[in-house]
């Protein structure tokens, strides 16, 4: 497929990987920011493939596995209620809250629908007017402009039947929080190459400087990964620390104006929760005053639901680069695909379901 | 009656009347004159045959000695009409492929049918004439039926369950246990077009030309194969529900042996893959209604090979990976870009991802 196999080249990749080889002199932790990575590495067995001095930790960037404990049951509150239609992303569906899920709920006869687009949530907004339509509208800058369109339409439309539950997290706040930990072991991070395509990469010059850790702005095919570790490796090696772009074909330092317009129309910043890291100031999207009334929060009224986390779960150290999923007690026991106890044992994205799946025990 | 669907089926126009009964009443299930103005004037005149003609309350079958394999399956999809077949011929071919993975010839199948209330009189013909058309390609005769009709709301417009026999070919013995080390792992064609079809129409996904369902009776191929290989076939298998991975998943834990796969030389059709992509979908985990899995003595491989390139279902059949007695019970495949990883059964349904 073309765009495609050219990433997926194995005369290529090992050209890379004895590149990495060739220059790599001590033990380097590299986290790459991303869920969909994270996923690239296990799953064409790169992690395996790597000189040993690289070890790959896993970052927070997974959307499903990040979205705190408290907006999961404020979704499944809300979802439960018979006037409401509720519209989620796949993934979505099978995260547990404290006791149940989004399809656990639909199969005891909720109105649970999964979308491809918040635009088809408007749409079934339009066509059920007796309805009270909500959009769980999660995910990183990557998701969040589509769904400040579809806020937009909606009170373009003059639709009083359409609200979004807004967990919309900031990548560059994460990476500052890691950072800025005193067990921090990250080194250079390569951050996502979809969040940049919308944001640019000029938010992360000054993250790099304060910490002086290089940034390797990085794509999601195989041959995209193995470049960008071994710009990692090479900066890393030559202690220098900046931002450097390898995902050209996509990510431009301005990023795209348009998507980052809409954003700041709808959205304000504000304090958000991370499932298993905890709150991370000003690292989440909000809806602004002017269109509040579009936030199912409000409407609903469920700001009181916060429920504790689980204990057991060691997710927020996974996803600060701290432990790797082998080493929860939990892991492929209490914990697995069929019983999660915690997010990323749930995505496909997860690091935990991606060890799961792809063998990596230890 | 639209003119395509008297081509489509070749049987002329639906015989019930549908200015008296558009849609399908509690009535035609219930046992009375309306019951039995369906079974005979749809049923019966459109799956006529010996065993099925009298109309009694089962078929007798005279059959032969030997060993004899029998399948159940039962059918609930949406949509019920699908781009390359619809409910009525996918469940045809499901049992058909069920016998014919157990090395025998099907010969008869059974159809039970839970009707929903209010399923379009023209839907309900469309279907049974498509199951006529694909039992008759498949060579097999309907021998007795079923019918319920459910209350709207309780049904998914209708669900049908198929039995289907056959006998087993002489000198065949098709089982995961007489897979052995260094055998040879075949698939019959492109993976993933049932599926992935399914889901483009279910969706709204559109491409540049329609994906089709690649349901088909496999039992033509599976003569074919056994014709050329005989007892050097180990094992058959259509790879339905969870997909090539799960299939493999399955025969590995029952042989107690190990399969592995090469990701490079997995058959997939370029739009099969793009679709995969944009999901985030495994096209090894995506259902298939129209291939197999042959797994084969090395020294007969190439025969099976050219045979089945021989059968129109088998054109693009190929070599996808191998048995080894490392890891038994487990599925390992090597990655395009020549890395290692563990292709394990999926818990679940794949859910499309969010980014």
């Amino acid at each position: 497929m073309k765009y495609v196999d050219e990433y997926r080249d194995e005369t290529e990749a090992r050209r890379y990987l004895d590149a990495i080889a060739a220059i790599v002199t001590r033990p380097w932790t590299i986290m790459e920011i991303c869920g969909g990575q994270t996923h690239t590495f296990i799953k064409f067995g790169i992690d395996e493939m790597l000189p040993d001095e690289i070890e790959l930790v896993h970052g927070p960037g997974c959307p499903v596995c990040v979205t705190p404990l408290e907006m999961i049951e404020r979704a499944l509150a809300i979802a439960k209620r018979p006037e409401v239609i509720f519209t989620s992303f796949g993934d979505m569906m099978r995260v547990p809250g404290s006791d149940t899920d989004l399809l656990t709920i639909k199969a005891r006869g909720g109105d649970v629908r999964m979308v491809y687009s918040p635009l088809d949530a408007v749409r079934l907004a339009q066509a059920n007017p007796d309805r009270e339509v909500v959009f769980f509208a999660v995910g990183f800058e990557t998701t969040a402009p589509a769904n400040a369109m579809a806020v937009r339409q909606a009170s373009m439309l003059g639709l009083d039947n359409f609200s979004i539950l807004s967990s919309h997290v900031l990548v560059p706040p994460a990476m500052e929080a890691i950072l800025g930990a005193p067990d921090n072991r990250v080194q250079s991070f390569l951050a996502a190459g979809h969040v940049c395509a919308v944001m640019g990469y000029w938010e992360y010059g000054p993250i790099a400087e304060r910490y002086e850790t290089p940034v390797v702005v990085t794509g999601f095919e195989p041959l995209d990964l193995l470049q960008g570790t071994y710009m990692a490796v090479r900066a890393l090696e030559e202690g220098r620390y900046g931002v450097e772009n390898q995902y050209t074909r996509a990510v431009t330092l301005e990023g795209n104006a348009p998507a980052q317009a809409l954003l700041q129309e709808v959205f304000v910043t504000v304090d958000r929760p991370w499932r298993g890291i905890g709150t991370i100031p000003m690292s989440g999207l909000s809806l602004r005053p002017e269109y509040a009334r579009f936030d199912a929060v409000v409407r609903f009224d469920v700001e009181a639901i916060a429920p504790p986390e689980n204990e057991v779960c060691i997710a927020g150290d996974i996803m600060r680069g701290l432990r790797k999923p082998h080493d929860c007690p939990a892991f492929g026991t209490a914990c697995t695909p069929e019983h999660p106890l915690g997010a990323p044992m749930v995505s496909s994205e997860g690091a935990c379901a991606a060890y799961f799946r792809y063998g990596r025990v230890g | 009656m639209t003119d395509d669907i008297i081509e489509l089926a070749g049987l002329g126009a639906c015989p019930i009347p549908i200015s008296d009964y558009p849609n399908v009443l509690l009535a035609h299930g219930g046992g009375g004159s309306l019951s039995q103005m369906l079974i005979e004037n749809m049923f019966a005149a459109t799956f006529s045959n010996d065993w099925l003609d009298p109309l009694h309350d089962g078929a007798v079958i005279d059959v032969v000695a030997g060993r004899m394999a029998v399948s159940t399956d039962s059918f609930v999809i949406n949509p019920l009409f699908f781009p390359g077949g619809d409910i009525g011929s996918l469940a045809v071919h499901g049992t058909v492929n069920d016998i014919a993975m157990c090395g025998a010839t099907p010969m008869a199948i059974t159809v039970g049918m839970v009707i929903e209330e209010g399923l379009p009189m023209e839907d309900l013909w469309r279907i049974v004439s498509s199951m006529r058309r694909a039992a008759d390609e498949a060579g097999v005769a309907v021998a007795t039926g079923d019918t319920k009709v459910v209350d709207r709301g309780k049904g998914d417009g209708i669900f049908i369950n198929t039995t289907g026999f056959g006998m087993v070919r002489e000198g065949i013995d098709i089982r995961p246990t007489r897979m052995r080390a260094s055998d040879v792992v075949i698939v019959s064609g492109t993976i993933a077009d049932h599926g992935i079809a399914i889901m483009s129409v279910r969706e709204g996904l559109e491409f540049e030309t329609a994906l089709e369902s690649d349901s088909a009776s496999l039992n033509g191929l599976v003569d074919v194969v056994l014709d050329a290989g005989g007892a050097a076939v180990h094992v058959l298998r259509d790879p339905t529900r969870g997909g090539v991975a799960s299939a493999t998943n399955e025969i590995a834990k029952s042989a107690g042996l190990g399969i592995r796969l090469r990701e490079s030389a997995l058959p997939i059709n370029e739009q099969v893959r793009a679709a995969c992509e944009i999901l985030g979908f495994d096209p090894l985990y995506v259902a298939n209604e129209g291939k197999c899995i042959v797994i084969v003595d090395p020294g007969s491989a190439d025969d099976v090979l050219a045979a089945m390139h021989g059968h129109p279902l088998g054109r693009s059949a190929t070599v996808i990976g191998e048995v080894v007695e490392d890891h038994p019970g487990r599925v390992f495949l090597t990655s395009s870009i020549g890395g290692n990883r563990v292709v394990d059964m999926i818990s679940g349904e794949q859910l499309p991802r969010i980014c």
